[in-house]
């Protein structure tokens, strides 16, 4: 039996690099062994891709992207659809999951400085992970069209207004008309399950060639490659990632399920962060909701798009806003060459680098609650202050991390 | 590091709990009493819902058929629900066509299939018992909830009459509403009927939430299960890497 199978991997290795590439890639691609809690994120995140994809292609089989049908067959999905409602959740949940996922994975880069040399161009292919993940969630979020589908999206598009000169045209150009309308939920839903997702695979794809290149970064920031056995040729400290990282990410995982089910299950609507309660309420282009609210994950930047509340510098405050919060997105693309830190890892380095990455926490957790909020002049100022502190970190980071009062690095991996 | 998410945590209960960041007051709503699995008190309020809601509100996403959740058959549907001569497979739709809606109260009243789902249970239970007479609005009554709400009170029969009293006190104007004529049911009746209602428009809301949760329940033991399994497999594997 065994040596049937020895040749048909033969056969196949004639013809298609299989086992080279299990070995580069899983069995002999050798991951530093001091992985702690923050690196489960990476797996999860394809889980939840994968996820993504497979309740996508069953939601589309019964949605219909149609401004007349579109809300009711959502509606129709949740309850005639045999466990329709399941894959539905699974998708809305997974959605948000998602962003919570995403966001805790790009921190752990921000604690670890995974960023650095040699890992820029893996973190710049992360960065457009999370552009084309930004906009899967917009595109999707428009398509029940609900009351929150419906104006989300109209805030959104009118940004494309406020750019000068060609605003008006590139907004008219994406929507497909003059407002909001069934053209534009078409092309939405187009590049929602067909143009995004494959763009989102490809980058995922490029993404994990470029950190098997490299090699993964570790809490402790310091190069397991530099230090190999002179007999192997494979790092003291790295570990074959099948199949120890293999298991351990299959606990990950099911604690994950557990959170993720948890949701799916008992609390859908997690509170109205997950599924607004506004969405419940078909799309109506005459009724412009008392509050609108992003979902969770759009929050923080939603904030900074409506901090600026004063023309200045010749440029009106709803451009600076659309500035602001194109640029709080695009700013973390930078991070490679703001940090100028001799060490990677929050471990080793100084107090001024704490400091500042928990003022930044602080800044987006804030800036994310009082995105939920309606604007009133106290939250504004609050909007205001801490979008100065959000861009703060990153603006001011060359010169705290240079005069940063650092730790020496280790030779090796420490322990947990 | 843990330190800093706890802090941050923290950090956004605490202004959340400020004074300043108080939300903006409302009239407090009443808790609704609402147990989906409670078929009895669902029969009750799928029966007051065909008999006072369904002639003007539509509920177009439900199919009759679908109450064999909550215990009929389809006999039964056919006697208690459908007065409308449609087939048990039908769609729960509005005897009154769109257009007369708008001629006849300024606004199509809204489908309420997923009306539980974006209004809430507590608001739908308030509501539907803050009905006054309000001789300056066009259909004569006024509501605490919901001011100036184009539908007049529906319920009236079985409520009797309210009257808005407004008291100057400390803390500004207080609202409160009091019984003027009394109707068919008690004041206790009412609120029970109205419940019973309330709790079959959450049902309408998600009519598959309790399988869900059974479903969950299976799920999650299932979950823990592997969780322990994966855990003792990871263990065995990891015993060599120091």
């Amino acid at each position: 039996m065994s040596n049937l199978f020895n040749s048909m991997i033969a056969w196949v290795d004639k013809r298609f690099p299989l086992t080279s590439n299990w070995k580069a890639h899983l069995s002999e691609y050798y991951a530093p062994k001091n992985f702690n809690f923050w690196y489960y994120f990476g797996s999860l995140a394809l889980l939840v891709l994968v996820n993504q994809l497979i309740t996508g292609i069953f939601l589309t089989m019964n949605y219909k992207p149609d401004a007349s049908l579109a809300f009711s067959s959502v509606e129709y999905i949740m309850r005639d659809v045999e466990y329709g409602w399941l894959i539905r959740y699974m998708h809305s949940t997974g959605a948000s999951m998602f962003f919570v996922v995403v966001y805790l994975h790009m921190f752990r880069g921000m604690m670890y400085g995974s960023y650095r040399k040699p890992r820029e161009l893996l973190w710049l292919v992360g960065m457009g992970i999370f552009f084309i993940l930004m906009s899967l969630a917009f595109t999707g979020y428009i398509l029940p069209w609900g009351q929150m589908s419906y104006w989300g999206a109209q805030v959104i598009v009118s940004m494309f207004g406020a750019i000068p000169v060609v605003g008006d045209t590139l907004q008219q150009w994406l929507l497909g008309d003059f407002t909001l309308s069934d053209a534009a939920l078409n092309r939405f839903f187009a590049y929602h399950v067909v143009t995004l997702p494959i763009l989102l695979v490809v980058l995922v794809f490029v993404h994990i060639l470029a950190l098997h290149e490299t090699g993964s970064n570790n809490p402790d920031g310091i190069e397991i490659k530099t230090n190999k056995n002179p007999k192997t040729g494979i790092p003291v400290d790295g570990i074959p990632f099948h199949p120890y990282y293999t298991v351990k990410d299959i606990v990950g995982v099911v604690v994950f399920l557990i959170v993720f089910c948890g949701i799916i299950f008992f609390a859908p609507e997690m509170g109205g962060y997950f599924l607004e309660y506004n969405n419940f309420i078909p799309a109506n282009t005459l009724q412009t909701p008392d509050h609108i609210a992003p979902v969770w994950y759009f929050t923080p930047y939603y904030s900074m798009l409506r901090a600026v509340t004063v023309n200045f510098l010749g440029i009106d405050a709803k451009l600076w806003g659309v500035i602001l919060m194109a640029g709080s997105v695009v700013i973390f693309c930078f991070l490679p060459w703001l940090d100028r830190s001799p060490v990677k890892s929050i471990r080793y380095k100084g107090t001024y680098f704490k400091v500042a990455l928990t003022l930044f926490v602080i800044s987006f957790f804030v800036l994310g609650w009082l995105g939920t909020k309606s604007p009133t002049p106290m939250y504004t100022l609050l909007a205001q202050i801490f979008t100065v502190i959000y861009f703060a970190f990153f603006i001011l980071m060359p010169w705290y991390s240079k005069i940063d009062k650092v730790k020496p690095e280790p030779k090796r991996l420490m322990k947990e | 590091m843990k330190k800093i998410i706890i802090n941050a945590i923290v950090f956004v209960f605490c202004l959340a709990s400020f004074k300043l960041f108080a939300a903006e007051s409302a009239i407090p709503l009443d808790k609704a009493p609402v147990d989906i699995t409670d078929n009895a008190s669902l029969q009750r309020g799928a029966e007051s819902f065909v008999n006072y809601c369904l002639t003007c509100h539509g509920a177009s996403f439900m199919r009759y058929n679908r109450h064999r959740d909550i215990g009929l058959s389809n006999e039964e549907i056919l006697s208690k629900l459908i007065h409308t001569g449609q087939k048990v497979g039908g769609l729960m739709e509005s005897a009154m066509r769109k257009k007369e809606g708008e001629e006849w109260f300024g606004v199509v009243p809204p489908d309420l299939s997923v009306i539980a789902r974006s209004r809430g249970a507590d608001w739908l239970y308030s509501y539907l018992r803050a009905f006054y007479r309000d001789d300056a609005t066009t259909t004569g009554w006024n509501n605490l909830v919901f001011d100036r709400a184009a539908m007049p009170h529906v319920l009236y029969e079985l409520q009797g009459e309210q009257k808005l009293i407004t008291k100057a006190s400390d803390k500004g104007e207080q609202k409160t509403l009091s019984l003027e004529k009394p109707g068919e049911l008690t004041s206790a009746e009412y609120d029970k009927f109205v419940g019973d209602l309330v709790n079959y428009l959450v049902y309408l809301g998600e009519p598959h939430a309790n399988s869900r949760k059974e479903l969950g329940l299976m799920v999650m033991a299932f979950l823990f299960g592997m969780l322990i399994l994966t855990y003792v497999l990871k263990r065995e594997y990891w015993k060599d890497i120091h």
